[in-house]
């Protein structure tokens, strides 16, 4: 620590001597937290080089995303965080907003307004779920299926999951109630709007399970959205639930006999928090790398490296190519209009009232 | 060799040898007769094959090459436990998780005998080796000499013909391992079994052994009784292992109706007694023992070579004196006398005449 | 003292009395010990014994529905919650007043996470509620009665009123009671609906599974253990990095290194397939239950197994065994009675370290043990990363401590604790 200091101060008192008082610099470290792998790297690229080319700032980087909550709960008991901007799904973020643990952000001052001058809070509309929310993309959670393994008819249905005469073989599933159920309600001839409405009753609750019983046996239950994709490739499974980036990496990237299945997928959002609590230097600088981050270029410029639909409405047209694989990325998009059409809309409400008692309810019949 | 004699040998090395690395031997064409009754003690240096000699007979290690025979029958293909062989080890080996009564139960159990039966067997070896009160402990609640009882009296509880001891005193002091050491042969020659022992501790093996094997270099270097061995060592390694020893290096002049006329190094002339000098010009040592050596001209027969000798250090011990003095080039030479009334005592300094009786001198191989 | 009488005091040297001048003596000595251990000691306490007094304090705190809520539970005190009725309006006010400060000082979610945990609903009722009630004025906009109703139907059944008085005291059993798959209810502690139970059946299977995993790795430590006592130097250190090598790799590579091994297309699989000993469409299920936590958690546990056994089996001279023989024991029978009760401390040690190991592991069961072989350590975490229940989770781990003390205890009565040995 001290010598790395050493070596930062002696690096910076040159560069000041040299750039001779070139302007308001800000402190010149900052940790980021996401969830690591392709997405990560995606954000290495698209946000972070970018941002540390433009200021300096050296990004540290930390794959806690998935325990995020926790830790900024336990961080704030201690009095001591030690993160600057933080990536977390929607429902989470919320939460953390709605405990005081995450800053509010007015997204026309703070974020950058679209290139033709439309104000953040229109560009990224009904993207803003909570006020201290910084939409960055729209991620689904949908079925692949091994080309090979199914049959002659391929299935373009997520209730293909629970048809195990057309397609015997195991499937995999997440071992959480958010998704499952409304899936197993929706193939049980639930409609779309009413399922949530279903699903806060007992009834209804049972009746889920009950269809979510007439394929437990063929289920491998996973807990991480990697799980499947390595299934899918060892050909374990004949069709499995993960996010579509997972998919499109195994499909495109790694050239896989999968495909995926554009049905049902629920939409869900990811984006940056700021810490509350934060010392205003530090809080200065988090603002000034989320608007930076989160301008129409750079959330366009994510969708290069993975398959992830930017949640401004102005970057969907700048969606170009993969970096690598020259793709074009459009129809890749959750947000594609051809996509979005049979998409499910997750009701956040919903679940952080009723998720500690389904989850019971899941992990007791799980253990059945 | 005859068959009589064959049929009377209990123990039977037949040109053993053995070798761990396959490229050295460790025991080099063993031969070794045991008559039944037997004390018979091997005596060596740490390295000279005499413990492997005594695990092979336990049958812990094979023998490479040769029979080993017990009763007239070899036992090579014979496994441990099917010997039949009693033994004591270095470090007493008492089983620690059982009482005195259990390790001294467990032979007979294994032997299936019947609780009564074993309980008597029990008794009565413990009352042998004086240790009847003591059932109960556990081995590590005993002392070094009463540990040894027991290993004594677990290896004779199941009455082998045979029993192996490996260095069973070792780690006793001094005044009990003499008692031990008494109780032991008195023990053996009671219940008349065949004794095979191995020591380094060679006060041990002539205090305790109707025959002594002294090893070394993986042969047996002589194999005679206690006092032949003392007095008439055969070779020049068992005259300087054996005992104490004054040594003196020459070259044989002549041989002659038994007696050796030897030249010294310093050029002084002595006689000796021819023991493995077959011919004149052979190199010699010879050997004196310290008590042997005479300070008194007149008790030396006539024509006796003597040596003039320079008295270093004189060191009274009690019943003797030891008096260490230089010899025809040699510093270390010792003579012991005993401290009787008109004995003299010298001083350092002084220049004295010592001789000996040439059957006192063994002119052995250089 | 017995006798006070002054010369019965023995004196030093110069006068003062030896006791004294002995404490004296010793006092430095002990401060320098302190000294020396001071660092670990503090160590302990930070990192250990705070946690643990956190965690078990944590497991029966509830003083968020009180300091969050003040006028509201003291006013429900005197509403009888089994009459079937509503509180009356005192209490609706009272809560009013409450939800508003909660609300500015943004702390009401807080607390409505902690009642949802028992009422589902509640943490979009109070949401709810406290939004609209920022704009009241508490002392003119009356009766709140009727108006809370109107912003959430919620305030009008009789359960939410009877779980924020349950939930009121500042200390609780609730935690305990939900950790053992019961709840506490207006009329006292009640079973919990057969649907939601599953802690104890993961207790069990926790206590079931570390205990074969324990036993395998006996099975499987102790000819490796015997080996590495017995054979020669060189091939003995050799075996010893061998036993050792997977502490060197990380935890995820070995145990997806399991799964490529036991999935249904895996090399075991494979193999068995092409033995003709399992057909290709009846490949062994062998991984996502409790055979993949077994396999791989005795194989990352092993080591911990083969140590102790190790270093107290190369305490055991080889001539026992000689001894045994000569005696006239056969192989097994020198095996048996001699060699084995000596190195039952090894035993002993390696059982402890596996089995305590065992309970608390949550990774490997999560990543190879499906949905019939996680344990309760999984639940605990999920309570602490994901639904935030830190009091369930406290109250789970600290009966799993209390679980692993009975039976550190146990085997203290039945083997006896001074027959545990890490070492010579």
């Amino acid at each position: 620590m001290n010598f790395t200091k050493t070596i930062m101060t002696t690096a910076s008192a040159a560069l000041i001597s040299s750039a001779a008082f070139a302007g308001g610099h800000m402190s010149m470290e900052m940790t980021i937290v996401s969830w690591g792998g392709a997405y990560s790297a995606s954000q290495l690229k698209a946000y972070h080089e970018p941002y540390s080319a433009k200021t300096g700032v050296t990004i540290l980087n930390d794959d806690s995303s998935s325990t995020a909550v926790a830790q900024l709960r336990a961080m704030n008991e201690a009095n001591n965080i030690t993160w600057d901007v933080v990536d977390v799904e929607a429902a989470p973020a919320m939460q953390l907003c709605d405990e005081g643990l995450a800053l509010e952000i007015d997204p026309d001052t703070m974020l950058a307004p679209a290139p033709d001058g439309t104000p953040a809070s229109e560009d990224f509309g009904d993207m803003l779920v909570s006020e201290c929310f910084i939409p960055q993309i729209v991620y689904s959670t949908t079925f692949g299926y091994r080309t090979d393994l199914v049959g002659d008819t391929p299935p373009d249905n997520v209730c293909a999951v629970f048809d195990t005469k057309t397609y015997p073989g195991k499937r995999s599933l997440f071992s959480v109630p958010i998704n499952q159920m409304e899936w197993a309600l929706l193939c049980d001839g639930v409609a779309k709007s009413d399922i949530y409405d279903v699903l806060a009753t007992e009834e209804g609750q049972d009746r889920a399970l009950a269809k979510l019983d007439t394929i437990k046996d063929d289920v491998i239950w996973v807990s991480s959205g990697s799980d499947t994709p390595q299934l899918l490739a060892d050909g374990e499974v004949i069709m499995g639930a993960t996010y579509n980036g997972r998919l499109f990496s195994l499909i495109e990237e790694q050239k896989q006999p999968v495909a995926m299945i554009w049905d049902g997928q629920v939409m869900d959002l990811d984006g940056w928090i700021i810490p509350a609590g934060l010392s205003p230097e530090r809080q200065a600088r988090a603002l000034d790398y989320v608007m930076f981050a989160t301008d129409t270029q750079r959330l366009a410029d994510q969708a290069k490296y993975i398959s992830y639909g930017p949640a401004r409405a102005s970057s969907a047209p700048l969606v170009g190519k993969h970096a690598d694989l020259g793709i074009d990325m459009a129809p890749h998009m959750p947000t594609a209009p051809e996509n979005l059409s049979r998409a499910f809309l997750m009701n956040y409400d919903f679940w952080a009232d009723y998720r500690d008692d389904l989850d019971a309810k899941f992990q007791a019949w799980l253990a059945k | 060799m005859a068959k009589d004699s064959q049929a009377e040998a209990f123990v039977r090395f037949n040109r053993v040898q053995k070798s761990y690395d396959g490229e050295t031997l460790v025991v080099k064409d063993l031969n070794l007769e045991i008559p039944k009754g037997e004390f018979l003690t091997m005596l060596g240096p740490s390295g000279s094959g005499k413990t492997t000699c005594l695990m092979m007979l336990a049958g812990f290690e094979t023998a490479t090459h040769g029979d080993i025979m017990l009763n007239g029958v070899s036992i090579n293909n014979i496994p441990p436990h099917k010997r039949g062989i009693g033994m004591v080890f270095q470090n007493y080996a008492l089983f620690p998780h059982m009482t005195v009564a259990e390790n001294l139960s467990f032979p007979l159990e294994v032997r299936k005998l019947e609780k009564s039966v074993r309980e008597e067997k029990v008794a009565r070896a413990l009352d042998m080796v004086e240790m009847g009160g003591f059932k109960g402990r556990r081995p590590a609640q005993l002392s070094g000499g009463q540990q040894q009882r027991i290993a004594l009296a677990r290896a004779l509880v199941f009455e082998p013909e045979l029993v192996l001891m490996d260095e069973p005193l070792g780690a006793l002091d001094k005044q009990l391992r003499e008692k031990m050491q008494f109780e032991i042969t008195a023990l053996a020659h009671r219940l008349g079994i065949t004794v095979v022992y191995v020591t380094h501790d060679q006060t041990e093996a002539l205090t305790m052994s109707d025959r002594v094997a002294v090893f070394n270099d993986g042969r047996i270097q002589q194999l005679a009784t206690p006092d032949q061995l003392y007095e008439e060592p055969e070779n020049s390694f068992v005259a300087q292992f054996i005992g104490e020893n004054n040594t003196l290096n020459g070259v044989v002049k002549e041989l002659k109706s038994g007696i050796a006329t030897v030249k010294l190094d310093s050029g002084d002339i002595i006689d000796c007694k021819p023991v493995n000098v077959s011919e004149v010009g052979e190199r010699t040592q010879v050997s004196i023992r310290p008590e042997r050596v005479e300070l008194n001209k007149s008790k030396l027969p006539k024509k006796a070579h003597t040596l003039t000798a320079e008295v270093l250090e004189f060191i009274y011990m009690g019943d003797t004196f030891r008096t260490r003095l230089k010899v025809a080039g040699n510093e270390d030479f010792i003579v012991k006398t005993r401290n009787s009334s008109n004995q003299v005592r010298l001083t350092p300094g002084e220049n004295v005449e010592i001789g000996w009786s040439p059957e006192c001198c063994r002119a052995l191989d250089a | 003292m017995v006798n006070s009488s002054p010369n019965s005091i023995l004196l030093s040297a110069d006068g003062t009395p030896l006791k004294k001048s002995l404490s004296r003596s010793l006092r430095q000595q002990k401060i320098r010990a302190l000294l020396l251990i001071s660092p670990l000691l503090i160590f302990i306490l930070v990192a250990f014994i705070m946690p643990i007094v956190s965690m078990l304090s944590r497991s029966v705190e509830n003083d968020l529905v009180s300091q969050t809520l003040p006028a509201t539970v003291s006013a429900i005190q005197s509403w009888d919650a089994l009459s079937g009725e509503l509180p009356d309006e005192l209490v609706y006010k009272a809560f009013a007043q409450d939800i508003q400060n909660a609300a500015k000082a943004k702390v009401h979610t807080k607390v409505a996470l902690r009642l949802n945990y028992e009422k589902s609903g509640i943490a979009s009722l109070f949401k709810k509620t406290a939004r609209k009630a920022k704009k009241w004025d508490i002392e003119t906009d009356g009766p709140f009665k009727e108006k809370l109703i109107k912003v959430h139907k919620g305030w009008g059944e009789v359960e939410v009123w009877q779980t924020i008085k349950t939930h009121s005291p500042r200390y609780t059993s609730g935690y305990f009671l939900n950790a053992v798959d019961m709840r506490k209810t207006v009329e006292g502690a009640d079973f919990q609906p057969e649907d939601k139970t599953i802690l104890i059946k993961l207790f069990q299977r926790t206590l079931i599974m570390s205990l074969i995993i324990t036993f395998s790795c006996i099975l499987l430590g102790y000819p490796v253990a015997w080996l590495l006592a017995n054979l020669p130097m060189r091939q003995a250190n050799l075996l010893m990095i061998l036993v050792l090598l997977p502490f060197w790799t990380s935890l995820l590579v070995r145990t997806s290194a399991w799964k490529v091994m036991l999935q249904q297309q895996g090399v075991i699989n494979d193999i068995l397939v092409q033995l003709s000993l399992v057909s290709d469409d009846a490949r062994l299920i062998m991984i996502n239950n409790e055979i993949g936590t077994i396999v791989a958690m005795t194989h990352i546990l092993l080591p911990f197994m083969i140590l102790p056994m190790y270093s107290v089996m190369q305490t055991i001279p080889p001539s026992y065994l000689r001894a045994a023989k000569s005696l006239g024991a056969t192989n097994w029978t020198a095996f048996w009675r001699v060699y084995f009760p000596q190195s039952i401390p090894g035993i002993g040690a390696g059982s402890i370290l596996v089995f305590i190991l065992a309970i608390g592991y949550y990774i490997t069961p999560e990543i190879v043990g499906g949905t019939k072989g996680v344990f309760i350590s999984n639940r605990i975490a999920y309570h602490i990363l994901k639904s935030l229940n830190w009091g369930l989770a406290a109250a789970l781990g600290t009966i799993l401590l209390v679980a692993v003390l009975i039976l550190y205890w146990t085997y203290d009565k039945i083997v006896g604790i001074d027959n545990v040995k890490l070492g010579g």
